[in-house]
Formats: structure tokens, C-alpha cells, sequence
């Protein structure tokens, strides 16, 4: 292993299948490994490898490292945190990605506070580019610059390691496109003896029960999106957008403020701290358009934006601004969707 | 058992309610406009150790908080809900951390605190929405973590039973003591305040504060150790400068910068049915809709 200093992405596998975010990184990994001439790597830890690389490699792999052990899944922090520890002090890679999941979101940080590696966790973009430290003067060239919203979204920071390795980085699922990068691209294949990379003690936290939910909500596919803010008054209320949704086919999404505020649960909130969307028709309802909203649905084709206020913030990324009271608004949506379509 | 359980919080500016004064012209944050809180999801933790101490008679519950000498009003506000004690991490030498210095920092706040069975932290603040602080605690403690709690089932025998909320599903843990557990927003919320507990304890403060306090107010929180809220510095816990504050954070903030979105040429339509009808039409006829 004699390779060093590559981009490796750390890849989620259950039920079979490596998780869409691993695949969306391994998307943004190669953009970036070419950027730099360097090698993108993965690694699956878990149980039953056989044949995962071939779902890694279109993406653009030229490493998988695989560490198989029917005791690494499903996943625990300490035995998955102590093979990625093991393994970056053999290659030490210049940067590590992982899905801002809950698992990734308990392995990066316990990761990186061993090796020391800063750790910027929901990335909204990821660049290579130069930083010069402001007080000695230091250069440094080609560092990932981690992008991310702070402070609830009202600003966005960017973050850069410029002296520890591997710069590491989490981003949620859907931030990033995920994009085959030559369907016939192979690379090598690397097995790593689980026994070699933990130990014993590491496997304290026993799993005792495990319930797979399938979400009943399906926001992040849905090509029609009735979005419900603060301004929408009450739970009551957001059962109006239901009936919009349910007349045009569509799903029911929120604002962080709405689901703060107790009108919906969370699993339909969409923004930096939610669901990152793409529709085709989005409609904003009392949604005044915090940046970290915007953040998560700026890119659905068609924005209509339904509120009191003719200033709200969202109305300056809204393609039909509807200025008025959203109760008596939406009724007549559904009213005339019924009288005109077929 | 009796158990002796330290809880994390962080005071937080409420980002959730950033209102138009909040940010400045420049962009930059206009920290004044935004109220102070208690944590929620520290909240949301501080109530899994106070049912803790109800089925565990005995059980100390302190509350450490690392932040300005202000944040000694989010330890109150723990004792006035139940909790025992409460310490504030506070130094300049701190400020500007990033989560591993964060981290670090608390890390030898819990050790010179010593002996506990239990670090209870919410999952992540709301000012920064990372979650990192917890595990990378558990880390530095080489304690094992369960992360995204949402009930502590039970506590017996060194173990500790959790349910822990995923993206996916549930899980239910058991890990032994001690151990650092973060705990979701969607765990029991936090019990108000007790009013005997808040007549009891409304004059318990700082160092910081007892300095600002008529001299006959101070000398009753001398007089009443159940009334000093303690604050600790770097040194008194033995933080290594090098690990601590800007100076100990590998992450740098390069810039920072006001989100401006590319604006739109909106269609601007009033609450009347005409214009309603014919936009309906419209997204019909293109296929957007029906």
C-alpha cells in the first residue's frame, strides 16, 4: 500500500446496496481526484462484500478497500471508527468523505478527533483552491475548501484545513449529483482483515434490536412539492396543503421554522438541515425564505411562492409571486386545477 | 446504584428565530438582535439525567457548560429544573475553537471533574448543527458513544439500554458504563422549571456574577456552597494551549459570506381568481402539472 495522499470516500452498505450519498460522493471524489491527480478510493466496511465493488467502480473508483466481518455490520462507532483510523495512518489520504448520515455524523467526528483531522460537517459545496493564512503568511496550494451554511443558515463559511490530513468532510444525501463516470471503469480491489484493523474491546455497544423504517414520506423524489412555513398558522392549516397535494399528485414538504414550531414532523423538512429537492414545480406557501430553506430547493424548475408578505425573501428566487393570505389562496388552486385538467 | 452523571450544554445564540435585525448591512451577525438560550437538544439530554436521578436515588446530576462567563444563567436555569450543581468552563485562552478544540477543552473539564458514570450531551447546537462535540469527546475519554438517543431505556448491572432515533429506524443499544450518550430533539421534552427550586436557588452564581452582586448578596453565596456556581479556567483543568482555542483548531474559517441567490424575474399575481385560473392554465398546458 504503497499509495499516499489520495481522496477516499468512506461508502454506506446495507441491504445489499452502497447508499446513494456514498455513490453522490464518489461523484464529487472524482471531480475532485482529477482536480488533483490524484487516485479516488472507497472503502466499504460490513458484512457480505461480495461483488460491492461493482457497484463502486462507474463511479469512478481506482481503489475499494473492503474490510468484511459479519461482527462490522450492521454498523457500530468503535470497530468502523478503528479500521478508518488504522487505515489513514497507512495511506494517509489528503481527504476523506462521508455521507452526512447518522452514521457518518458518528464517525467523522470520533475519527477525526483521534488523527487530529479538522472535520466540517453538512458541506453544501466542496472546491480545491489556495488559502493564504492571514497572520504568518503561509501559503498553501490545493486545499479542499469546505463549504457549509452556519448559524442557522443566515451565512455560509468557508473552511479550510491547511495543516492536517486528510481534510475531512460530511455531506448530506442529494446535496451532491450522483452520476455514473464511465460504466466500464475497473480498478483494484484491496481486502483488509477486519481482525488486523480492530480489536476486541472495540466491540462494547451491542445492537440488541434494529428496526428498518421505510420513510412513509418521499420528498427527495417527488416531482411536485406543496411546502408549508411558519406563515401557514397551524397544524390545522397544513392539512390545506395536503389537499393541494393530494389534487396535483404531490408531496407535502416544510420549513425548518414549521417543523420547529410543532406543524409537521420533521421527516418532510426541507433545506440544509432537512431534504435537499429538485422538482419541477414547487409551491411555496407562508415560506418567508430563510437561507437555509433556500439552500435545500433552489434549484426546482418552476417556484411559485404564495405569501402575505410581497417582500418576502423567497419571492426574489420565486418564477409567480401570489402576494395574499395562503388560507384563500390555496383553495382556489385546487378549485381551478379541478375545473381545467382533464 | 446511584449514578454520578455530567450533562453538556451550550448556550446558543436562537437562530431559529433570526428575525430582519438580525443580520447587518455587512452582512455579519448582529449578536445583540438574537436572544440567548439553553441549548434545546441539551434540554431535551438534561431530562434523560433527571429521570436518571429519580429512578437512581442518590445520583448527582451536574451540568458543565463551556462558553462566556454569561452561560452560568443556562447552569441556573439546569438547577432550577432539577439538576445539582453546575460548572462554567470559561477563558479566553478558549475562545475561537473549532469542535476538536471544543471538544478537548470539555474533555479535561470531565476529567478534572472526575467520577461519573454517565456523559449526557444533546445532539448537536443549533448554532453550529454539527454533532461533533459529543463523539469527539467520547473519543478523547476513550469511551464508547451512542449517539442520536432518543430514550434511556435503563440503567443496571454497568450497562446502559438506549433507543436511538436513526434516519432510518430504530435501534436499541446496550453499552457499558461509563459512556457519552447524545440525545435527540425528539426525546421527552425537559420538565419546566420547579418554583421551590427556583425560590431556593435564584441567587446562586458565578465567581463572575458574586463580583457584581451588593456585598451583603455575596457574602450569602459564600456562606451557602449549594449557591457557588463554579467556573473553571484552562489552566485548572490542565488544557494544553497548544490544543486549545484558535491556535488548537485545525479547521480555519477562510471566509465568510452573505448567501445572495440569483434573483428571478417573478410573475407577480394578486389573490384574484382570474390570475389564479390562468397561472393553473398555464402550468397545465406546459406539461408541469395534470
Amino acid at each position: 500500500m504503497a499509495d499516499n495522499n489520495n481522496l477516499i470516500v468512506y461508502c454506506e452498505f446495507d441491504e445489499g446496496k452502497i447508499a446513494d450519498v456514498s455513490l453522490e460522493l464518489l461523484t464529487k471524489g472524482r471531480v475532485l481526484a482529477n482536480r488533483l491527480g490524484v487516485k479516488l478510493e472507497a472503502l466499504v466496511i460490513g458484512d457480505k462484500l461480495d461483488g460491492v465493488e461493482d457497484q463502486i467502480f462507474p463511479y469512478g473508483a481506482d481503489t475499494v478497500y473492503k474490510v468484511a466481518d459479519p461482527k462490522l455490520f450492521p454498523y457500530t462507532s468503535n470497530p468502523h471508527a478503528a479500521v478508518l483510523i488504522k487505515l489513514f495512518k497507512e495511506i494517509n489520504p489528503q481527504i476523506c468523505l462521508m455521507g452526512a448520515t447518522c452514521i457518518g455524523r458518528d464517525l467523522g467526528p470520533r475519527v477525526s478527533s483521534c488523527l487530529h483531522s479538522g472535520l466540517t460537517a453538512d458541506c453544501t459545496a466542496l472546491e480545491i483552491g489556495d488559502h493564504t493564512d492571514p497572520k504568518t503568511g503561509k501559503e498553501y496550494h490545493d486545499l479542499l475548501y469546505q463549504i457549509r451554511p452556519a448559524f442557522g443558515g443566515n451565512i455560509v463559511a468557508t473552511i479550510v484545513n491547511p495543516e492536517c490530513r486528510p481534510q475531512m468532510a460530511t455531506v448530506r444525501e442529494g446535496v451532491m449529483k450522483k452520476e455514473v463516470y464511465d460504466a466500464n471503469h475497473k480498478g483494484e480491489v484491496i481486502n483488509l482483515d477486519a481482525a488486523k484493523y480492530t480489536d476486541p474491546a472495540d466491540y462494547a455497544v451491542e445492537i440488541i434490536d434494529r428496526h428498518i423504517e421505510k420513510s412513509k414520506v418521499n420528498i427527495k423524489n417527488a416531482s411536485i412539492i406543496v411546502a408549508g412555513g411558519y406563515g401557514v398558522g397551524s397544524k390545522e392549516n397544513f392539512q390545506l396543503l395536503f389537499d393541494l397535494a393530494d389534487t396535483l399528485g404531490a408531496e407535502v414538504g416544510a420549513s425548518r421554522a414549521a417543523v420547529d414550531a410543532g406543524f409537521i414532523e420533521h421527516d418532510r423538512q426541507i433545506g440544509q438541515t432537512g431534504v435537499t429537492v429538485r422538482p419541477k414545480l414547487y409551491i411555496a406557501c407562508g415560506i418567508s425564505g430563510q437561507i437555509q430553506h433556500i439552500a435545500g430547493m433552489q434549484e426546482s424548475s418552476i417556484i411559485i411562492s404564495i405569501n402575505n408578505d410581497p417582500n418576502a425573501p423567497i419571492n426574489t428566487i420565486a418564477d409567480y409571486v401570489i402576494t395574499g393570505d395562503m388560507e384563500e389562496i390555496v383553495p382556489k388552486l385546487i378549485k381551478y386545477y379541478k375545473k381545467n385538467s382533464k | 446504584m446511584s449514578l454520578n452523571i455530567i450533562v453538556l450544554a451550550k448556550q446558543v445564540p436562537d437562530t431559529r428565530n433570526v428575525g430582519k435585525d438580525a443580520m447587518k448591512e455587512d452582512g455579519t451577525i448582529n449578536r445583540a438582535a438574537l436572544p440567548a438560550i439553553f441549548n434545546p437538544e441539551d434540554l431535551n439530554a438534561l431530562e434523560q439525567a433527571l429521570r436518571l436521578k429519580e429512578t437512581h436515588p442518590g445520583s448527582t446530576v451536574t451540568l458543565l457548560t463551556m462558553g462566556l462567563p454569561r452561560a452560568a444563567e443556562i447552569v441556573r436555569e439546569a438547577i432550577y429544573r432539577g439538576a445539582d450543581k453546575g460548572i462554567v468552563l470559561t477563558d479566553r485562552a478558549l475562545g475561537g475553537a473549532d469542535t476538536l478544540a471544543t471538544s478537548y477543552s470539555l474533555a479535561q473539564a470531565v476529567r478534572k471533574h472526575g467520577n461519573y458514570d454517565l456523559i449526557l450531551g444533546g445532539r448537536q447546537a443549533i448554532d453550529g448543527d454539527t454533532a461533533q462535540v459529543g463523539p469527539q469527546i467520547a473519543e478523547k475519554l476513550a469511551l464508547p458513544q451512542v449517539t442520536y438517543a432518543e430514550d434511556i431505556l435503563e440503567v443496571a448491572d454497568g450497562k446502559v439500554k438506549v433507543l436511538r432515533r436513526l434516519e432510518h429506524g430504530v435501534e436499541t443499544v446496550v453499552a457499558p458504563l461509563p459512556c457519552v450518550i447524545t440525545v435527540n430533539g425528539t426525546a421527552a421534552e425537559c420538565r419546566p422549571r420547579n418554583a421551590k427550586r427556583v425560590m431556593k436557588y435564584k441567587r446562586a452564581a458565578s465567581p463572575s456574577e458574586v463580583a457584581k452582586l451588593p456585598e451583603n448578596v455575596a457574602a450569602a453565596v459564600a456562606a451557602n456552597p449549594e449557591l457557588q456556581i463554579q467556573e473553571w479556567g484552562a489552566a485548572y483543568v490542565e488544557a494544553d494551549p497548544q490544543q486549545i482555542g484558535l491556535a488548537g483548531s485545525p479547521t480555519k474559517v477562510k471566509a465568510i459570506e452573505n448567501v445572495v441567490f440569483t434573483a428571478k424575474e417573478s410573475l407577480c399575481l394578486g389573490n384574484n381568481d382570474e390570475q389564479i385560473e390562468n397561472l393553473i392554465k398555464d402550468l397545465i398546458a406546459n406539461h408541469t402539472i395534470g
